[in-house]
């Protein structure tokens, strides 16, 4: 998109140019995920939270590779199955980050789907507790709109399952949950390739979050770049308004004037 | 004295550690990690002094790569 055109995604008063977030987990090395996020034009990244390595104090670290200062960081709850897990988690990550927008994600043990009972709780635990908070769900749109009466910033719900790239799988419900709630929509998860993307920001979505389509791809930069050009095609399209679908065809040249 | 950090046992540290000498003497970069002991958040303002107790357990984490 022009850099003349201004389309900001703006979550909880903070404003964004790129609707594409990329995730930080399965590449090769952080240097390649630094390469990976430069070539998909990203300004948000999600990251987890874990035990220092004590006995390698000098191992590569994240914040050295992708700075938290020019790029925002999402820290996630990934790993946490409660309320208290979650907001233990983020308080650390909030006090090593110094910001509070952060991502929430309880998940279950059925094929890691979201445990939608513990995420609103934990939610309303977090929105207590200072946070903002964007929420990986399903794609339920009546709990959807329970999370952000909670309080959510953004509804994240699944394309499909986690790392599965089975891509969109349930368009109807993903134009249910943007049409059912007024915050951001960002599909999070399951996406595989970049058409898949633009087919959700073409439903009216707010974002995309990638991360294994873009880090198990062969080329994992290149797939960056494809994921960017989706997405931004996907937000275009939408903006500029699909065509009605029509049974039959129907000439795109004048049919009067002809040669005889 | 005696530490529990992350899950770890840590017996013979030096009595009278606060958190930063503590970070100091594991050789860990104090900007680019957390620590919770006892699980209450330490803030970075008061590593210098906050004064470790034998059998404290501490929590020392950082960012790494997520989905």
């Amino acid at each position: 998109m022009p850099q003349s055109i201004k389309d900001p995604l703006i979550i909880a008063g903070r404003e964004f140019q790129s609707r594409l977030i990329i995730g930080t987990g399965k590449f090769k090395d952080y240097k390649e995920n630094a390469a990976a996020l430069e070539a998909a034009g990203g300004e948000m990244v999600t990251v987890a939270i874990r035990r220092v390595n004590l006995d390698k104090p000098d191992a590569p670290l994240l914040m050295d590779s992708i700075d938290p200062k020019t790029t925002t960081y999402l820290p996630n709850t990934a790993g946490c199955f409660t309320g208290d897990d979650a907001v233990r988690t983020l308080r650390l990550a909030r006090e090593l980050g110094g910001w509070n927008l952060v991502k929430l994600e309880v998940l279950s043990n059925v094929h890691l789907y979201p445990d939608m009972a513990e995420t609103l709780a934990s939610l309303k635990l977090l929105v207590a507790d200072g946070f903002d908070v964007m929420v990986y769900c399903t794609d339920d749109p009546v709990y959807c709109q329970k999370l952000e009466e909670a309080g959510a910033c953004a509804i994240m719900p699944l394309a499909a399952p986690i790392g599965s790239g089975l891509g969109l799988l349930n368009p109807t419900n993903i134009r249910l949950v943007k049409e059912a709630v007024s915050v951001p929509v960002i599909v999070d998860a399951g996406l595989g390739t970049a058409s898949e993307a633009a087919a959700a920001m073409e439903l009216g979505v707010d974002g995309i979050i990638a991360n294994t389509a873009i880090a198990g791809a062969k080329d994992p930069i290149r797939m960056a770049r494809a994921f960017k050009h989706g997405v931004i095609a996907g937000r275009e399209a939408f903006l500029a308004g699909r065509i009605e679908r029509k049974q039959y065809a129907v000439p795109s040249s004048p049919m009067t004037g002809l040669i005889k | 004295m005696h530490l529990l950090i992350n899950g770890k046992d840590h017996d013979d540290l030096p009595d009278g550690l606060t958190v930063a000498t503590l970070i100091a003497h594991l050789g860990l970069p104090e900007r680019k990690i957390a620590v919770e002991r006892n699980r209450e958040v330490v803030p970075k303002s008061a590593y210098a002094e906050t004064v470790l107790e034998t059998n404290d357990v501490l929590e020392i984490i950082h960012f790494i790569g997520g989905g």
